[in-house]
Order: C-alpha cells, then structure tokens, then sequence
C-alpha cells in the first residue's frame, strides 16, 4: 500500500549526528546544477537569441557596414598605425573580437545570475526552495557561480565563431591561437569573476532599480570597457584610463586580447590575471556572504 | 526520557530595528513527540512563523537552543534539513519546473537518484490527485493546488518532521477542508507535523497539542480539552420554558448564578463546569413545577475564550 509519508526511512544513516557528509553535499550540488540546465537547456532558442544578437549586429555593423561606406581599410587603421608591432597591419575586426567576447562573458553572468536571482529573492521568495536543500548556504551559493560561470563559457564559445566569421572582404580579424593553455585560463577565471560579480549584484540590487542598473550601468560599462579599442589606445586621455581601470570589462577585453591577440597593445599578462583571479577570490567571499545574510537572517 | 522531534529552550528572536529592537519570540520554550500533530495559533505578528523558520534553519535564533529531530538546528543545520519537510507561508514552488520537476528535483536535492526521485514523484503525485496535470508548469496553479503540490513537494523524502506554516492562510473553506483531509491522513499514518495557525477552528481540528502563542510568548500549551479545562472557562446552557410566568422566576432564583443576565423572558442561563449535572437538576424541576422546556442551547468553551481569557483581548484571526 502507499503511503503519503510514513516516517519509517530515516534518510541518512548518520555517523555522528550532524556531520556534513561531502558525498551527499555533492550530490545535492550536482542536483541543484542539473536543475539550472534542465531550465536553460528548455529556453535554449531564447539563450541563443539573447547572446547573439548584439554582438551579431555589432560586427555587421563596424566590420561589414562601415568599411564598406568608407571604401578604405577601415577602423583598424586608427589603431593600426601605433599598435601593432607586426607588420601586418590589424583589422578592427582585430580588435573587436575580444572584446565582443568579453562583454558575451560579463553580460551572460549578469542575465543568467543577477534578473533571476532578483526575482527569487523578492517577490517569490521562491528561492527558500533551494535554501532548504541539505546543503550549507555558502555551497548553494557556490553553485550559483558555478552555474553562472558555465552559462558564461557557452556564451563565449558561441560568440567567438560568429564574430570571426562575419566581416567585410579585407577585414578578417587575426588571432593567435598558440597561447592556449593561456586562453584557457584567461576564459575561465572571467566566466567565474563575471558571475560572482553578477551574484553579489543580484543580492545587493532593489527588484525596483534592476532597470536603472541596466541603462545607467550595463551601456557606460561596455562603451568604456576597452572593447572597442585596446586600453593603451587611452593614454591620451590620462584621466580617462584611469576611470576605466575601475571597470571589470576592461581586464577581461585586455586578457583576451593578451592571448589572442598579442600583437596589438595590451596591459601585462601578470597585471590581468592578478587582477582577474583576485576579484575572483573577493568578489566570490563577497557575494557569499550578501547571499547568506539575504536567505539567513 | 525518549527524544522529543522537537525541543526547544528559551529559544529568542529580536530584530535589531534603528529605534527600538522588535522581540518576535521571547524565551520559547517548547516540546512536541514523535508522531504528535502540533499547531502553533495565534494572531497575525504573534511569532508564529519566525518560530518556525528558527525551526527549519532559515532564521538565525538571537538566543536560546531548538533541538530538532533531536539536533542542534544551529550546530548542524544541515543535518536538519535533511529531516525535515517544509510547507513554507509562500508559494515557493520553483516557477522554472514543472510540478513532477518540482518534486524530483526535491527528492534528487535530499540525496535520491534520479530514478529514485522520479517513482517517489509518480508515487506522491498519484496520492495527491496531481497525475493529470505533472507536465504543467506551477505558474497558474490555484491556490489549493499549489498548496497541494508544496506539501507533496515537502514529503519526497520521507521527512522525520513536517513543518506547515500557515498551510490554509488565503483559502477558501472549501480547500481549507480538503487539505485537513490529508494531513488526518498523514497524522493517523504517525508523521510528526508542527503546523502554525491563526485560524482557531484548524488548530482545535487538526492537532494533538496547541501552543497559544501571542507577542512572541507562549501563553498555554495543551491539549484543546486541557486548554479549555484550564482557564476555567464554563459551558454555558441556555433553556427556554413556556409556562407560568411566576414558575419560571422561581427555576431562574434556584439555579441562575446572581450575575448572570437574561435577555429574554422565558430563559434561563447557567454557566457550568458540569452541563450534564445541570441539566439532569433542573429540567426535572421545571417540569415539576407545570413547565415545558421548549428551547435548549449548549455553548461549550471554546479556543476563543481560552485566548480572552489568556490575554483579556478578543481574538483577531
């Protein structure tokens, strides 16, 4: 016969009463993980939409439409001149590719972390669900970067090819892909930095200013991101480089530049990924404590 | 002594406001058995659900320690979620999943496979009646159902302890009965519930014990007859006669307390501890003296004056 819930299994069979059992922290934590692709893997066609639109439309746009209508080598000229130490003198296609990368691997963060988690926060507080798995919160927390930052490597695995492909004749971008393993590491430290910044944002944002944060933050973050051009290129605006130093785009643009790009003028490869990996660290035991204190109080 | 499923002792919460602290729960103390059905009622702000968030991890106690299934909800809140149940005030269903998702998920979060998490889905989602509708989202859902789904949410893995805040708040009668029906079922079937309740009639029908809690206090806790039994509150009999106007008089000076006040000509009213007693007293000497009773009315005490009497104010639902 069924039962609706008679209390005969016990779940755990415990060693000393309360101890956290790594094995079933895990579990739960795939399980968790399972349930966020499970939604994104049923909204796919809007994930697909939604990453590819503006980067699509911006290449079109300054790499086929625009040195079409100036009939000459393009943007890429205005850099080329004092950039590149190679000869070959670098397409803007060049310059924006990672750039159009980096803003895909910050941006994903923010839709695929911060939107939801407002929501779950305020007016559902649907995300008490989650709160009562058998996890400690933290570790629900972790699985939200986690989650975040592989959302943030589809992006940019998606984007890539696109931005590589689509330009005017002449205006292919040049990349370099011998610094790999470099590669590799640049993309998965900005996915986890990109998504623990989003998480700390959504725990800390109002449901009501997410508009704002939008329009006053996300179009000024991105046009002073060095995505469009490489941060060197500043110089002559001293106190304009210097603001932008305080913009996370700015190191992810210049890190993917440094490897795949590394002809053209970038910051350090010491000074980015210090800076990448330590706001990896800070922004992460930030964001987990915003995110306890909201669920836990 | 056996292990209580939960204990508490002088659990406290104040909340830390920039003029003055608000105290939600002052020095709780409290202890429900195994297979017991315990409400927590009281008004709307009483403390009720900040007791039974302290209970299942999700608020931090200022003061005091809660033992659930006989572990420390601070020290080791993780443990305790893996053997409790939650039925939360909200709708918290995860808007992104279907219903089956929803509860396979909760079975894979508490630690079953995937197959596991599925058949008991399939299982709970028969007994609830939910069957024709598991594809659909949770979006939509009336209110009753959603609560419906939340409580099967809330028993995918077989939980020591069932904790339901508020289950019928915003329901209409005819759901509220339905959703009493399944949790006599699951309290005949021995499950442990602590439910909180402003609603004076849920409490009285559902539980073994009540917890009268009002301005984060715990005013009495018993049983609903040892509730009523303690404050002293009395059944009050209402008869009315037809007969002599002058025989009538008489039966009121034998048997009426002094106080007591008579609204209409004809009746008489007593409050007494013992009706029975009462009646066999004086129906046989009305009809002695040439009367013929010909209304009767028989209030016993109820939960609402337990809470006047507790608390010297009417009752706010």
């Amino acid at each position: 016969m069924t039962t609706i819930s008679p209390a005969v299994v016990t779940p755990a069979a415990p060693r000393a009463p309360g101890a956290i059992r790594p094995r079933a922290v895990l579990h739960t934590t795939g399980a968790l993980l399972a349930r966020d692709f499970r939604v994104l893997g049923r909204e796919l066609p809007a994930f697909l939409v939604r990453v590819t639109v503006q980067p699509v439309l911006f290449v079109f746009v300054f790499a086929v439409v625009l040195p079409k209508l100036s009939g000459g080598p393009g943007l890429g000229s205005l850099f080329g001149a004092t950039s590149s130490t190679s000869s070959a003198a670098s397409s803007f296609s060049t310059i924006l590719v990672p750039g159009m990368v980096a803003s895909a691997i910050l941006f994903q963060g923010l839709t695929a972390v911060t939107a939801p988690l407002v929501l779950e926060l305020s007016y559902t507080r649907e995300i008490e669900d989650r709160v009562l798995a058998p996890i400690p919160v933290w570790v629900l927390a972790i699985e939200k970067i986690i989650a975040g930052a592989i959302q943030a490597i589809f992006a940019a695995a998606i984007v890539f090819p696109l931005v590589m492909v689509i330009h005017a004749r002449g205006q292919a971008p040049t990349m370099d892909f011998h610094q790999w393993p470099l590669l590799i590491v640049v993309v998965l430290l900005a996915a986890l930095f990109s998504s623990a910044l989003a998480l700390l944002v959504g725990t800390v944002l109002e449901p009501r200013r997410v508009s704002i944060v939008i329009s006053i933050v996300i179009v000024p973050m991105t046009l002073l991101g060095c995505v469009y051009y490489p941060w060197s290129e500043l110089s002559s605006m001293r106190w304009l480089q210097f603001i932008t130093l305080f913009n996370p785009l700015v190191y992810i643009s210049e890190a993917l530049r440094a490897t795949l790009t590394p002809g053209t003028l970038h910051m350090p490869v010491w000074v980015l990924l210090t800076v990448i990996g330590g706001g990896v660290l800070l922004v992460t035991a930030a964001s987990v404590q915003t995110f306890t204190s909201r669920l836990v109080d | 002594m056996s292990e209580a499923a939960i204990e508490t002792s002088g659990l406290s919460k104040t909340y830390h406001a920039p003029h003055e602290d608000v105290v939600a729960v002052d020095q709780l103390y409290l202890r429900v058995e195994r297979g017991e059905v315990f409400g927590l009622l009281g008004p709307n702000g009483a403390g009720k659900s900040t007791t039974a968030g302290m209970l299942t991890t999700r608020i931090k106690p200022t003061g005091g320690v809660a033992m659930v299934a006989g572990i420390d909800v601070g020290r080791y809140p993780v443990a305790v979620k893996e053997r409790i149940g939650v039925v939360t005030q909200h709708n918290t269903l995860d808007r992104q999943l279907t219903i089956r998702e929803n509860l396979e998920f909760r079975g894979r979060y508490t630690g079953l496979s995937t197959r596991k998490a599925r058949a008991r889905a399939n299982e709970l989602l028969e007994i609830f009646g939910l069957g024709g509708r598991a594809a659909g989202r949770v979006t939509g859902l009336s209110g009753g159902l959603a609560q419906r789904v939340l409580i099967a949410r809330a028993l995918v893995h077989r939980p020591d302890i069932l904790f339901l805040d508020e289950p019928t708040s915003g329901l209409d009668p005819q759901t509220r009965v339905s959703l009493w029906e399944i949790l006599r079922t699951m309290r005949a079937e021995g499950q442990t519930i602590l439910l909180t309740t402003h609603y004076m009639e849920e409490a009285e029908n559902l539980c073994d014990r009540i917890g009268i809690i009002d301005h984060g206090n715990m005013l009495a806790c018993d049983t609903v007859d040892g509730l009523k039994g303690m404050t002293g509150t009395d059944t009050l009999v209402t008869m009315r006669f037809s007969g002599d106007e002058e025989d009538i008089s008489r039966i009121r000076r034998e048997f009426e307390a002094a106080d007591e006040v008579v609204a209409h000509s004809g009746a008489v009213r007593i409050r007494t501890r013992h009706a029975e007693q009462t009646l066999a007293q004086v129906i046989p000497a009305a009809v002695d003296a040439g009367l013929s009773l010909c209304d009767f009315e028989l209030r016993p005490p109820s939960l609402e004056s337990v809470f006047i009497a507790l608390t010297g104010r009417e009752y706010r639902e």
